[in-house]
C-alpha cells in the first residue's frame, strides 16, 4: 500500500516539474530576451523526467530489497522504514530543483529529453531478453539444485518416477524414484495421439481451403476454425475430463476393453482437436505461398487437380508443413490444463493409449501446487522436468522457425 | 507394352474413370476434414452450454415462516448487527416441522432440514435487515434450495435409479412433491451465481470473485504490457539499427511467443515469489506472470501495426523538420494505434483464458472473499472452471459449465471487439 502512495506522490511531483519547468522556462526566456532552443514545453518534461525517473528507480529498488530481507517488514526498525519513504522523496527533489535550475535558452531539452525517450524505448524492447535470461537462469539454477540431489543420467534414463515416495521416507534419490523415462514416455504418447488426430484433420482441411474452397468460403471457414486454439485450455480439459473420458470408457466397456477413465486417448483427441488450426493455418499460409505457375505446369500436363495437389504442390510445400507440423508437437507437448485435468498422475510406461499416463506438464502442477518445501528433491524435481521442457519445445521451434524460413526463400 | 498397341490417347481414357473417382474421394476427405473440425467445435459449444445452462435457474422452497421476535430479536432492538446473526434457522427449521408435523426421527427430521440449504438462513437474515418490519409476522419467504434438491428439481437426479444410488431419499422426493404440489418449489434466476465468491456449497458458490481477480488480473497485465509491447515494437520498427543486438531481441521475442504458458509460471515462482518475496495468489504476481506471456503476442501485432503505416507519412512529417520522434509520436504511431489496440485485446483474451502459470503461483487456493485489492488472494475465472471441475457434487458439474459459459461469453465479446476496432478503423493505404 505505502508502495502504489509513494509512487502516486512521485507522479505527482513529476507533473508538478512539468509545470514548473515550463513556467520557468517562459520566464527565463522573457527575462534574458533570447529565444528558447527548445519550447516551453520540452524543458517542462525534461525536468518531469528529471523528477519522477531517479525517485521512481529508487523506489523499485527500495521495494525490492525490503522484500528480499524483511519479507512483510516486522523485522525492520522504524528508521528503515522511515528511509524507505524519505530517500526516495529526496532523490526527487533533489532532482526537481537540479532540472530547474539548469534551464538556460540554450539548452537542447527537447534533444536531451528525446534521449532519454529513446532509451526508454531501448529498455522496453530488452524486456523480452530479460524474460528470456530469467527463464534459462531459474530453470538453471533450481535445476542444479535438483541435480546435486538426483543425479542427471539417473533423472534422464530411471525408469520410475514416484516423487512421493522420496518425502516420506526421507531419503532422497536412494530409491531411484526421479527416473523421469515414464513421464517423458506418457507425454510422447499423449503428444502422438494428438498429432494423429491433428495432422491429418489440420492438412485435409487446409489442402481443401488452399485448393479447393471458393475465396469467401476460406474467408469464413478459416476464422472458425481459428476460434478451436482460442477456446480456452482449460475449457478442453473440462469437455475431456466430463464428456469425452466417461464416453471413452463406456464405449470400451461395451466393446470389452479396459479404458482408464484418464485415459491417453481422451486427453490426446481432445488436444489434438485444439492444435488443428495450428496445423491448418500454417499449412494453409505454406500452400498459398507455392506458385501458381507450378499448379499450371501440373494441369497443363492433364494431371486432374488431386494429382497436382499429392505429386506437384505438397512436394513443394513439405519443408513448410513440417515446420508447422513441428510447431504444433511443441504445442502439444507444452499444453498443460487438459493433460492436468484429463490424464492421470501415475506414472506407466505403457504404449496402451486406453491406460492412464502422466506427463511431465501434469507432473509440475502436481509437484508444485499445494505446500511447497523448496529444498525438496519433490519441488526441485517440477524445475528439472520443466528445463527439460523449455529446451525442447524452444529446439522444435528453432528448428521450425528455421525450415519455414529456408522454404520461403526458395520461392521469394 | 504389352498386347495391341494403344494410342496414348486411349490409355488416358481407360485412366479417366478411375482418376476423376480419385479426384471426388480426395475432395471428399478434404471437406470432410473441415467437417470434422466445426464439428468438434460445435460439440464442444455443445456439451458446454448443454451442461451449463440449468445453472443460471435455481431451485427455490416457499416456506410459511413465522418470524418469531422472540427467535430472532429477543432484545428487541431491530439491530442490524444483531439480526444478521440471527437465529434464522431455528425458524426455517420450526416452519418444515410445521407443514410436515407427523415427521418426528431425528434422522427424519434431518432429512428433512436438508431440503433446504444452509445459505438460506443467511438470505434470510439479510431479509431481516432489510425489512425489519417483517418480524413477528407469518410470511411466504422464498429460501434456497439445497443442491441435491435442485438436481432433482432439474431432473439431473434421477428419480429412477435406486434409492441408495442417488444423494435424495424417497421420503425427501416424497416432501419435496408435496410442497411442489402446492406451488411452493420454483425456480428463480441464479442472482447467487453472480453475486458471491466461492462456496463448498454448490447452491451457494458464484463466481463474482473469480470474475473480480480476473478483471484485476487483467488490468495489471494490460497496465505492463501495453506500454512495455508497444514501446519494444516502436523502438524494433522505427528506431533500431540493423545490428546483432537487435537480432536477438527479435529472435527473443519469437521464441518467448512460443514457449509453454507453464513455464512462465515456473519463472513467476523462481523470481517474484522466491526471490523478490511477492505474496503468493495475489493478483499483481499474476498479473505480472500474464504480461511477460502476453508481450510477445503485442509487440508483433505491434510492428506490424507499425510497418503498415506507408513511409511517405514519415518523410512528410520529417520534411516540414520534425525530428524523428515526433514523427514517430505525432503521426505514425497514432495511425497504427487500431491495429496495436486490436493486438492488446486479443493478447488480453489470451490471458483471461490462461490458467496454467497461475497455478504455479499459488492461485489455486479456495478463496470465499471477493478480492479487493492487488494483493489479496484471488483466483480467476479459468482458475474456478479447473477448482469446480475436481469437485465431486453433481450440481457443481453444472455451475462448472456454467462458468465456462460466462468465460466463452467474456472472450467472445473481447474478440468481437476486436474484430470491431480492426473493421471500423483499418486503413487501407
Amino acid at each position: 500500500m505505502q508502495f502504489s502512495i509513494l509512487l502516486a506522490v512521485l507522479v505527482a511531483f513529476a507533473g508538478l516539474g512539468f509545470l514548473w519547468g515550463r513556467a520557468r522556462a517562459a520566464a527565463v526566456a522573457s527575462a534574458s530576451g533570447r529565444r528558447l532552443h527548445s519550447r516551453a514545453r520540452h524543458h517542462g518534461m525534461l525536468v518531469a523526467a528529471w523528477t519522477g525517473g531517479p525517485g521512481i528507480v529508487v523506489l523499485l529498488l527500495w521495494a525490492v530489497v525490503q522484500a528480499r530481507l524483511g519479507g512483510a517488514g516486522e523485522g525492520m526498525s522504524a528508521a528503515a522504514a522511515w528511509a524507505g519513504i524519505a530517500v526516495p522523496l529526496a532523490v526527487a527533489i533533489v532532482g526537481l530543483t537540479w532540472g530547474v535550475r539548469r534551464i538556460t535558452p540554450q539548452l537542447r531539452a527537447r534533444n536531451q529529453f528525446e534521449t532519454v525517450l529513446r532509451n526508454l524505448l531501448l529498455l522496453a524492447s530488452a524486456v523480452a531478453v530479460v524474460t528470456t535470461a530469467g527463464i534459462v537462469l531459474s530453470l538453471l539454477l533450481e535445476s542444479i539444485r535438483f541435480f546435486s540431489l538426483v543425479p542427471l543420467h539417473e533423472f534422464l534414463f530411471g525408469l520410475h518416477w514416484s516423487p512421493q515416495i522420496a518425502i516420506r521416507e526421507d531419503q532422497v534419490a536412494s530409491s531411484g524414484a526421479f527416473g523421469a523415462v515414464p513421464v517423458f514416455a506418457g507425454t510422447l504418447l499423449i503428444s502422438l495421439i494428438a498429432m494423429l488426430v491433428a495432422a491429418p484433420v489440420g492438412l485435409l482441411s487446409a489442402i481443401w481451403m488452399s485448393e479447393y474452397a471458393a475465396p469467401n468460403v476460406r474467408a469464413t471457414v478459416k476464422p472458425i476454425l481459428e476460434i478451436l486454439a482460442g477456446v480456452p485450455t482449460v475449457v478442453y480439459g473440462f469437455f475431456a475430463a466430463t464428456t469425452l473420458a466417461p464416453a471413452l470408457r463406456d464405449l470400451g466397456s461395451f466393446f470389452g476393453l479396459g479404458v482408464s477413465s484418464e485415459s491417453a486417448l481422451a486427453a490426446g483427441v481432445v488436444m489434438g482437436v485444439m492444435i488443428i488450426p495450428f496445423v491448418s493455418s500454417l499449412s494453409d499460409d505454406v500452400f498459398r505461398a507455392v506458385p501458381d505457375s507450378m499448379r499450371y505446369g501440373s494441369m497443363a500436363l492433364g494431371a486432374t487437380k488431386a494429382e497436382t495437389v499429392q505429386r506437384v504442390v505438397l512436394p513443394a510445400a513439405l519443408p513448410g508443413v513440417m515446420g508447422g507440423l513441428m510447431l504444433a508437437i511443441s504445442r502439444a507437448i507444452g499444453e498443460t490444463m487438459i493433460v492436468v485435468m484429463a490424464a492421470g498422475l501415475a506414472a506407466n510406461l505403457t504404449a496402451n493409449p486406453f491406460a492412464a499416463v502422466t506427463t511431465v506438464t501434469v507432473q509440475i502442477v502436481t509437484l508444485l501446487t499445494g505446500d511447497q518445501e523448496f529444498d525438496s528433491a519433490k519441488t526441485l524435481a517440477a524445475f528439472g522436468l520443466g528445463l527439460v521442457l523449455f529446451f525442447v519445445t524452444l529446439a522444435l521451434n528453432v528448428l521450425a522457425l528455421e525450415v519455414v524460413r529456408r522454404y520461403r526463400e526458395a520461392y521469394e | 507394352m504389352s498386347g495391341a498397341p494403344r494410342s496414348t490417347h486411349q490409355q488416358v481414357r481407360a485412366g479417366l474413370k478411375r482418376r476423376h473417382a480419385a479426384e471426388r474421394r480426395f475432395r471428399a476427405m478434404g471437406i470432410g476434414a473441415v467437417l470434422l473440425a466445426l464439428l468438434a467445435l460445435a460439440g464442444l459449444f455443445a456439451s458446454v452450454i448443454t451442461q451449463g445452462y440449468g445453472a443460471f435457474v435455481q431451485t427455490r422452497i416457499t416456506l410459511n415462516l413465522y418470524l418469531d421476535p422472540e427467535v430472532l430479536d429477543p432484545s428487541g432492538m431491530r439491530d442490524p448487527e444483531e439480526l444478521r446473526r440471527a437465529n434464522t434457522n431455528a425458524v426455517i427449521r420450526e416452519s418444515l416441522r410445521q407443514r410436515f408435523p407427523d415427521i418426528t426421527g431425528r434422522s427424519d427430521l434431518r432429512k428433512l432440514y436438508a431440503l433446504v440449504s444452509t445459505g438460506a438462513t443467511f438470505e434470510l437474515a439479510d431479509h431481516l435487515v432489510t425489512h425489519p418490519d417483517w418480524i413477528g409476522r407469518t410470511i411466504d419467504i422464498d429460501l434456497l434450495a439445497a443442491a441435491e434438491i435442485d438436481m432433482l428439481h432439474k431432473g439431473r437426479i434421477s428419480r429412477d435409479v435406486p434409492e441408495d444410488q442417488r444423494r435424495v431419499s424417497d421420503q425427501q422426493i416424497a416432501w419435496v412433491d408435496a410442497l411442489a404440489a402446492e406451488g411452493r418449489v420454483a425456480f428463480a434466476f441464479n442472482t447467487t451465481f453472480f453475486t458471491s465468491g466461492d462456496s463448498r456449497d454448490p447452491e451457494s458458490a458464484g463466481i463474482l470473485g473469480a470474475v473480480v481477480g480476473s478483471a484485476l488480473l487483467l488490468l495489471v497485465t494490460l497496465v505492463l504490457a501495453f506500454p512495455i509491447g508497444a514501446a519494444a515494437a516502436v523502438y524494433l520498427e522505427e528506431f533500431a539499427p540493423k545490428n546483432r543486438w537487435t537480432n536477438l531481441i527479435e529472435v527473443n521475442i519469437n521464441n518467448l511467443a512460443a514457449v509453454p504458458s507453464i513455464v512462465f509460471g515456473l519463472l513467476g515462482l523462481a523470481v517474484y515469489l522466491n526471490f523478490l518475496g511477492l505474496p503468493r495468489s495475489a493478483p499483481l504476481v499474476g498479473g505480472m506472470v500474464l504480461a511477460l506471456m502476453t508481450l510477445p503476442t503485442i509487440i508483433i501485432a505491434a510492428r506490424a501495426s507499425l510497418a503498415g503505416v506507408p513511409p511517405s507519412i514519415r518523410q512528410a512529417a520529417l520534411g516540414v523538420g520534425a525530428s524523428p520522434i515526433q514523427t514517430v509520436f505525432h503521426h505514425v504511431f497514432p495511425l497504427a494505434l487500431p491495429g496495436i489496440l486490436t493486438g492488446t485485446i486479443i493478447g488480453m483474451s489470451r490471458a483471461l483464458g490462461e490458467s496454467a502459470p497461475l497455478l504455479m503461483i499459488g492461485m489455486v487456493a479456495f478463496v470465499v472473499d471477493v478480492p479487493t485489492g492487488f494483493t489479496d488472494p484471488a483466483t480467476a475465472l479459468p482458475i474456478q472452471v479447473y477448482l469446480w471441475s475436481d469437485a465431486p457434487e453433481r450440481a457443481f458439474v453444472e455451475r462448472t459449465a456454467a462458468a465456462t459459459v460466462v468465460l466463452l461469453g467474456f472472450l467472445i465479446a473481447m474478440n468481437g471487439l476486436a474484430v470491431f476496432l480492426r473493421k471500423r478503423f483499418e486503413v487501407r493505404w
